[in-house]
């Protein structure tokens, strides 16, 4: 007669223990577990950010440009000089400008694709829609650098079918316009909303998608014209994914320091102020205390865009 | 309190990852080479023969010292002092505006110049030059000296223009069309300087004896004249390439420039010439200077020597438009320059041209009474945002 094998076995070694201490201690694994992403967020990511904010703290020694180390609130003061308050309200208006630009030309695209494209137009659209992320941003931003330009093709064109004196209209117009399309308000704006329309229209798309069919019927059932469906069915159902799309393109738009730097007035943003002041001229409290303002409207803009249910689309 | 606690943690560990190394005292001997080198310069500066396998004053430099050389480009003055107060490098070709900034931040070393057995061909005029000269102490090696030159499109001007005013105020081109959105400016802050060169011939009253020593009334007289010069330039240059880009394919007929871009479009066989008008020109005169944590100090006293003795000051002379620091480069053979060509680049002018110097409060005037640097940073950046 055997004995009865016994309730509790014998550890069979260390990964029996481990199994047991970890069965025993929950949170020990789960601590495990998290550590090293925590560590990447912790470290890395607010680490950097901290770095920064208390970068802005500090002040410069305005003839050696070397970093004062002593706590001060004068760099943000300097934030309210007249031509630093410019850039931050030039930068919040183009963000504005762009993203409506953005919603008003993505909205027709991602209408077409979720509800009539089907099989092989689909896949043409996703493609057609992604491939002008597939090339150098830089390559892009030179290429419409060129063909804004006084002597490029768009000029050229206008010229061709005698449409100059409208060009030249629109350019004549104060606040927007300029000498040429590539040195002009306007030459900026159109490209930006070149470059970031796709970040508009993939979200926007999500979220038509997902409208059912059955409340578009319904409403028809009931009498709804096809203005009114629109207007109070399809509109609601779809602003998450607009609004999801703003933030791309508005946050885009405002840390962005490239596109202003080689199409456009020379007139200063928020990315390029930041860019020449810590990579030029070596004011980097200046430098982090302009990086803090996009970090603090789009606190506010998600903050917004949460009530509004934006993140169920993403 | 917590936050103190740990700007002070944050401080410490930063200053144990940097190396609180005492600042060097001034090399006593040239030893073997560290094998590397590397330099801040302007665009241009340090060739390798890849732009043009004529222009190359480095492989033999590396070759017979065996210290291999890397170059980052900067743009402006503002861009090498904030490249060498972040460190890493060990030499920069830093201009009068940055060069006094360096030695006040104490990012540059004393240069010992019994160390450099060339520095007597140095033309004396430079040998101990104020913007790198301080209290008798030498804290660089000149290295090129030129002016800003006034760069027309000789198909609109058959003439060359006589004074800057084709970029400071409206008026009609010879080609009967208005200078508006045609010219353009230099995308930084020493350009206040060019304004007030102009003031000073065309409105004497102002009393400016220096474009560099401005007092409150001589200021605000230079930024409303730039506020003028707003209205007609459509985008200002900061890059030499974009510039050379806008004078191919934005209609840009005029704008001050470096010898560089000049020489650059005319290779590529754009109708373009410069000039150096009635007023006089802006210039600079830039100086090699060591960092003061270099790690390769062997090999930046071999490229002191070799940028005084080799081909480099008469080629580069030729290749940027500039002009050698020793004179002797002109007229001994050593490279492709001349004598007719120094004097094309205006070694004979140095008298007339203003060299960049960065604008302190404490001027000729008196005490206090100029408006500093920092003020012209950050009034250009409203002027040229419209302000």
């Amino acid at each position: 007669m055997t004995s009865p094998t016994p309730a509790i076995l014998p550890e069979r070694g260390l990964a029996d223990r481990l199994t047991a201490l970890f069965w025993r201690h929950p949170r020990l694994l789960l601590a495990v577990l998290l550590t090293p992403p925590l560590l990447w967020l912790g470290v890395v990511y607010l680490g950097s950010l901290f770095a920064l904010l208390l970068q802005s703290f500090y002040s410069i020694d305005e003839f050696s440009g070397v970093v004062k180390e002593e706590f001060t609130l004068k760099t943000y003061a300097e934030l309210f000089r007249a031509q630093n308050l410019d850039i931050i309200i030039r930068t919040l208006v183009m963000s504005a400008a762009v993203t409506i630009g953005c919603a008003l030309i993505a909205f027709p695209i991602a209408y077409y694709a979720a509800r009539f494209a089907r099989g092989k137009w689909k896949a043409v659209f996703y493609l057609g829609v992604m491939l002008p992320l597939w090339s150098s941003y830089l390559v892009k931003v030179y290429a419409w650098k060129l063909i804004l330009a006084k002597e490029g093709i768009i000029t050229w064109a206008a010229e061709g079918v005698g449409l100059s004196m409208i060009l030249n209209a629109i350019l004549a117009i104060p606040g927007i316009g300029g000498n040429s399309l590539s040195t002009s308000p306007l030459g900026t704006f159109i490209v930006f909303v070149y470059v970031w329309l796709p970040y508009m229209i993939l979200p926007m798309q999500a979220a038509l998608e997902r409208v059912p069919t059955s409340m578009l019927e319904a409403s028809a059932d009931l009498g709804a014209s096809r203005a009114q469906t629109f207007r109070t069915v399809i509109l609601p159902l779809a602003m998450p994914g607009v609004i999801a799309g703003s933030i791309f393109t508005f946050s885009l738009t405002m840390g962005d320091y490239i596109i202003p730097q080689i199409v456009g007035t020379s007139a200063r943003f928020i990315g390029l102020a930041v860019y020449q002041l810590q990579g030029t001229a070596g004011n980097i409290p200046l430098a982090a205390a302009f990086a803090v303002v996009p970090i603090v409207i789009m606190l506010i803009y998600l903050t917004i865009a949460k009530r509004k249910g934006a993140f169920d689309a993403l | 309190m917590l936050l103190k606690t740990m700007k002070l943690t944050a401080t410490t560990a930063l200053g144990l990852i940097v190396g609180l190394t005492p600042a060097l005292a001034q090399m006593t001997e040239v030893g073997a080479g560290e094998g590397e080198l590397s330099i801040v310069a302007w665009a241009g500066y340090i060739e390798r023969g890849e732009t043009d396998p004529g222009f190359d004053w480095v492989t033999k430099f590396e070759e017979s010292t065996g210290c291999k050389v890397s170059v980052k480009t900067a743009n402006t003055s503002d861009e090498m002092v904030a490249l060498m107060n972040e460190g890493g490098f060990d030499l920069v070709t830093a201009s009068g505006d940055a060069s006094l900034r360096l030695i006040a931040g104490g990012r540059v070393q004393e240069i010992n110049k019994d160390l450099i057995p060339s520095w007597s061909t140095i033309d004396p005029r430079l040998q101990d030059a104020p913007w790198h000269t301080v209290d008798g102490k030498h804290y660089g090696v000149p290295y090129m000296w030129g002016p800003n030159v006034l760069m027309y499109n000789t198909e609109v001007f058959k003439e060359p223009p006589t004074s800057w005013n084709v970029v400071f105020e409206e008026q009609t081109l010879p080609d009967g069309q208005s200078n508006k959105g045609r010219v353009q400016a230099y995308d930084g802050p020493i350009h206040v300087a060019d304004a007030a060169q102009y003031l000073m011939f065309h409105k004497p009253e102002l009393g400016i004896t220096s474009p560099y020593e401005l007092n409150e009334d001589q200021y605000k007289a230079a930024l409303d004249l730039l506020r003028g010069q707003r209205e007609l330039v459509s985008r200002y240059w900061h890059d030499a390439f974009i510039q050379i880009d806008d004078f191919k394919n934005e209609g840009v007929v005029a704008s001050g420039s470096w010898p560089f871009q000049v020489n650059l479009l005319k290779a590529g066989g754009a109708p373009v010439a410069s000039t150096i008008p009635q007023e006089g020109a802006t210039g600079w005169a830039d100086t090699t200077m060591l960092h003061v944590d270099s790690e390769h100090p062997n090999c930046a006293y071999m490229w002191f020597e070799h940028q005084l003795a080799s081909n480099l000051q008469s080629d580069l002379s030729v290749w940027f438009g500039a002009n050698p620091s020793v004179p002797a480069a002109c007229t001994d053979g050593r490279g492709k320059q001349t004598a007719e060509g120094c004097t094309t680049n205006g070694m004979d002018d140095f008298e007339k041209i203003r060299f960049w110097t960065t604008p302190v409060a404490d001027c000729a005037q008196g005490e206090d009474t100029c408006v500093p640097y920092y003020r012209w940073v950050s009034d250009y950046i409203g002027v040229i945002g419209g302000r």
